[in-house]
């Protein structure tokens, strides 16, 4: 769980410092995801990552959802599977599927 | 998550207090509890708090969780895993940097200050004690791994003593099948039951075969993960024919 306090810790020092800060959480997951339900990922208003929410394969499509969450203030959930055809589902390439809650800290 | 409730939690995890988070993750509404405490813009019916209680608790993981006004997402933050290593020797200055970037708070139990030296250990916790004196005010509990590293039985047997007086949910002694067999002999002359002496790893670690200090600590630390996430090798470490592991 230090990985958890260590990425928040993180994400609050940003916060501190002016910045605006998203906060990703994996909330679902189903068949073989790479990160376990809980894993965090902290993203600052400058695309700076601490922490993940997959192997890689979906990071850059988190962050992205996070920079517009730091913008809107509205929570989002965002999904993301192999079999997965619109846009913005990059797909991981381990297979299996995994939802995460992108919050910003406020 | 207002930054506010994120500095509670921060504090509160930093104190070794666990806490559960619930959100409500359509509108980002938020509940921290602890055993003795709750706040948070997530308003909770006293029914919800004690089924959240009961989970934190039974130390239970994160996930989807019905509360009487729908389902929220439920994290359960516990405290950080510990490692108690008695024994500055080698090995542990391999292993004490192994076990942090793993998540471990590590302290190293050795009245010898020669091995206990700030030079040798920089920046971790020593106990410079007896481990039959240090390791009982440490109170191990289910969530810390001790290793004995020592090859000293004037160290390592009282430590073995205290810790199987513990909730440890791993105790590892170094040493050779031969020499873990004559620890046996010790620990049961000295009135422990089989039973109780069945719970030490010996030879401590996964049998991969280590040969450096930082191999035998990486053994280690393989070990400790398994047993704690009940991985296939809990419990088969490969030292002996029949598949016990001590």
């Amino acid at each position: 769980m230090n990985d958890t306090f260590e990425i928040l810790s993180q994400a609050r020092a940003w916060r501190l410092e002016g910045r605006a800060v998203a906060i990703a959480t994996v909330v679902a997951t189903w068949n073989s995801s790479p990160r376990q339900v809980g894993a965090k990922l902290a993203v600052d208003d400058r695309g700076h990552m601490s922490g993940s929410v997959s192997g890689g394969c979906v990071e850059g499509a988190v962050v992205e959802a996070a920079l517009e969450v730091m913008q809107s203030r509205t929570p989002r959930q965002l999904e993301f599977g192999v079999a997965d055809a619109d846009a913005f589902a990059v797909g991981l390439a381990c297979g299996g599927r995994v939802r995460i809650f992108v919050e910003a800290l406020e | 998550m207002k930054l506010t409730l994120l500095d509670q939690a921060l504090d509160l995890a930093a104190g070794s207090i666990p806490v559960a988070l619930a959100t409500e993750l359509s509108s980002g509404r938020q509940a921290l509890v602890t055993a003795t405490l709750q706040d948070g813009d997530l308003g909770l019916a006293p029914g919800d708090i004690a089924d959240i209680r009961a989970r934190l608790l039974e130390g239970g993981g994160s996930g989807m969780f019905e509360l009487s006004a729908g389902a929220v997402f439920l994290e359960i933050w516990s405290p950080a895993l510990r490692l108690l290593i008695v024994g500055a020797v080698h090995i542990a200055q391999t292993l004490v940097p192994l076990a942090r970037a793993a998540s471990y708070r590590v302290t190293i139990i050795d009245p010898r200050g020669a091995f206990a030296s700030r030079e040798r250990f920089p920046d971790v916790e020593i106990i410079p004690e007896w481990p039959d004196d240090a390791i009982p005010a440490l109170a191990p509990d289910r969530r810390t791994a001790l290793v004995v590293l020592s090859h000293d039985p004037k160290i390592d047997d009282p430590a073995l003593i205290a810790a199987l007086a513990s909730d440890a949910f791993y105790i590892g002694a170094l040493g050779s099948r031969r020499s873990h067999a004559s620890r046996r002999e010790r620990m049961l002359a000295s009135g422990l039951s089989p039973a109780a002496i069945d719970r030490i790893h010996g030879p401590v670690g996964l049998a991969i075969g280590a040969q450096s200090p930082a191999e035998i600590a990486i053994a280690i630390l393989a070990e400790i993960t398994a047993v704690l996430r009940g991985g296939a090798l809990a419990g088969r470490s490969g030292w002996y024919p029949d598949g016990r592991d001590g």
